[in-house]
């Protein structure tokens, strides 16, 4: 998913991040996201990513990196470690995206989430006309091989944020490599949240 | 190729004393070491390597045990780093051990050697980084028993230790592990050349070493790794070609490795158990040492979950850790010959710690947390 996002999603999240502190990531990949943010903000990374291949590309260079599921691995890092904890495209196919969150809150003292938001009109659009699970340039798969397992919305995070308790820091959507503001659940494609803990 | 020319030492250096674990305090002891590269001018670039239970001093260079990854241009790039490595304490290969003569007796030590523990070879080690002027390391690294001397080296002296780089190893052998071990132990003193260790001067236990090295070279090996080597291949119409191999391998085990040295040091492994000192979790409190933990798919006598709790540890720290379970194919041998992904690992993790080195020792997210 994330090349959906592009380099941009760096600047985004670098935009968020507040230089030298320290940034746990999520579903990390080869830890491209990592290396900007030590480079351009000073920051102390570490990263989880469950892909043999990305660990090693991310490991050699130079991010710290643990092998791991990242829904488990939460579970061993001590309370508030980290400034931010940043899960970025992932958020779609956890299994227990709340736990998730929750755990992401635990953990760091904020958290920067960005996924892509099921509400958009060409996702409403797909599966009107077609009758079928939506099929789109941002979701490009058929339902049945999707890694895609909890379809957020805009407003469904919000409400999840809502009843949680949680503070909504910031928030900045983009459609196609640009900033929306009006109607964020039919025109944003990527939803990017800045949240803290109650 | 990397046929550039590689600055290398060999050494031997004597210490007056080494007070060990069990009590004693043993002296003079010797400590063979060789190096490669050259130290920088700020004394920071220095990497010791640790060698696992049949290795010795002489890491790098022609038919160096490590040869693959310590070299120009290697993943312990000796253009770039000072690489030192020294036989155990205990060892045969020009280390103090129980071949080595007790100064009391004018003998040969054999059997009446004290005990030695992983954490006497690392302590030994020290004296000898002292000895060389380096005061904090780069990096440690090593696989197996190289491995826990490691890690004690990140436990003993978190202040010496910029980094860290066990790879298929644990902090403590599984009743699996030890098995192993004491089958090969009794193979050697099962043979009647063994003589309770005095043998010096006379016939060695070579049958009873061989077996003993037979049994650990099927462990270093995986099920998938002997059938591409060997299969049901025949040597002769009445040899497998697996027992060919067992038996040359372990015959020529034979002529560089001391029987007595095999009952000391796989003893200090199954000894070692960082645990007894308190959790893992405990002891990692005061390491700001940053860690590149490596294990292998195919590794059987060191599995992942062994590393893992060592890493799951250092994550409760929040420590600076960094781990992965390479693919590969050789079993607990991988490390030493499956090494491309693994250059790649430590090249990168070894040129970020070395750029990170000021940030390192203020303690990084860990510090701060």
């Amino acid at each position: 998913m994330r090349e959906v996002f592009g380099r941009r999603d760096f600047a985004i999240i670098g935009g968020l991040v507040e230089p030298s502190t320290t940034v746990l990531d999520l579903g990390c990949g080869d830890g491209e996201l990592l290396s900007w943010l030590k480079e351009h903000k000073d920051v102390d990374g570490r990263g989880v990513e469950i892909t043999a291949a990305r660990v090693q590309k991310a490991i050699a260079r130079g991010a710290s990196v643990y092998q791991g599921d990242l829904e488990t691995a939460l579970d061993d890092y001590p309370n508030q470690a980290f400034d931010y904890v940043v899960l970025s495209q992932t958020l779609q196919e956890t299994r227990d995206p709340r736990r998730v969150l929750r755990g992401m809150l635990r953990v760091g003292r904020r958290a920067i989430v960005a996924f892509p938001n099921f509400g958009h009109y060409s996702v409403r659009w797909s599966t009107l006309r077609s009758g079928r699970a939506p099929k789109t340039g941002l979701f490009p798969y058929e339902c049945w091989d999707s890694p895609n397992i909890h379809f957020f919305t805009v407003l469904d995070f919000e409400e999840l944020v809502r009843r949680e308790k949680w503070r909504l820091e910031r928030r900045i959507f983009v459609a196609g490599h640009r900033q929306v503001r009006m109607l964020p659940n039919l025109t944003a494609e990527i939803a990017v949240y800045l949240v803290s803990g109650s | 190729m990397a046929t550039a020319q590689m600055a290398a030492e060999s050494a031997v250096a004597v210490f007056d004393k080494l007070e060990l674990d069990c009590g004693v305090t043993l002296g003079p002891v010797e400590c063979a070491y060789e190096t490669y590269g050259e130290l920088n001018a700020d004394r920071s670039n220095a990497i010791l390597i640790l060698h696992a239970f049949s290795g010795d001093a002489h890491a790098a260079g022609q038919g160096g045990w490590w040869s693959n990854m310590i070299g120009p241009g290697k993943a312990f790039d000796t253009e770039r780093y000072f690489v030192v490595c020294s036989n155990v304490l205990g060892g045969c290969r020009g280390t103090t051990g129980p071949g080595s003569v007790n100064p009391e007796t004018g003998c040969p030590w054999a059997m009446s050697f004290p005990s030695v523990t992983i954490s006497d070879m690392v302590r030994l080690q020290k004296l000898l980084v002292d000895s060389l002027g380096i005061p904090r390391l780069l990096a440690v690294s090593g696989g197996s028993m190289g491995g826990m001397q490691a890690l004690e080296w990140a436990v003993a002296y978190p202040d010496r230790v910029a980094s860290a780089i066990p790879i298929g190893t644990t902090a403590r052998h599984s009743a699996q592990q030890i098995a192993f071990n004491e089958v090969g132990r009794q193979a050697i003193m099962a043979d009647p050349d063994w003589n309770e260790g005095n043998y010096y001067g006379g016939k060695p236990p070579a049958r009873g070493l061989a077996v003993a090295r037979m049994v650990g070279h099927i462990t270093y090996m995986s099920d998938a790794s002997m059938r591409e080597k060997f299969g049901r291949r025949l040597r002769t119409p009445d040899q497998f070609e697996v027992e060919s191999y067992l038996s040359y391998s372990g015959y020529k085990f034979v002529d560089r490795f001391d029987a007595n040295s095999y009952i000391y040091i796989t003893r200090a492994m199954d000894t070692f158990d960082l645990t007894q000192r308190g959790s893992l979790r405990s002891l990692f409190e005061r390491a700001r040492t940053r860690f590149l933990v490596i294990s292998f798919t195919s590794d059987w006598l060191y599995p992942s979950y062994q590393v893992l709790e060592i890493v799951s540890a250092l994550r409760s720290r929040n420590a600076d850790v960094a781990y992965c379970n390479l693919e590969a194919r050789y079993g607990h041998d991988s490390f030493l010959v499956e090494v491309a992904e693994q250059t790649e690992l430590v090249r990168g993790f070894l040129a970020s710690t070395y750029r990170d080195l000021d940030r390192l020792s203020k303690g990084g997210a860990a510090g701060r947390a």
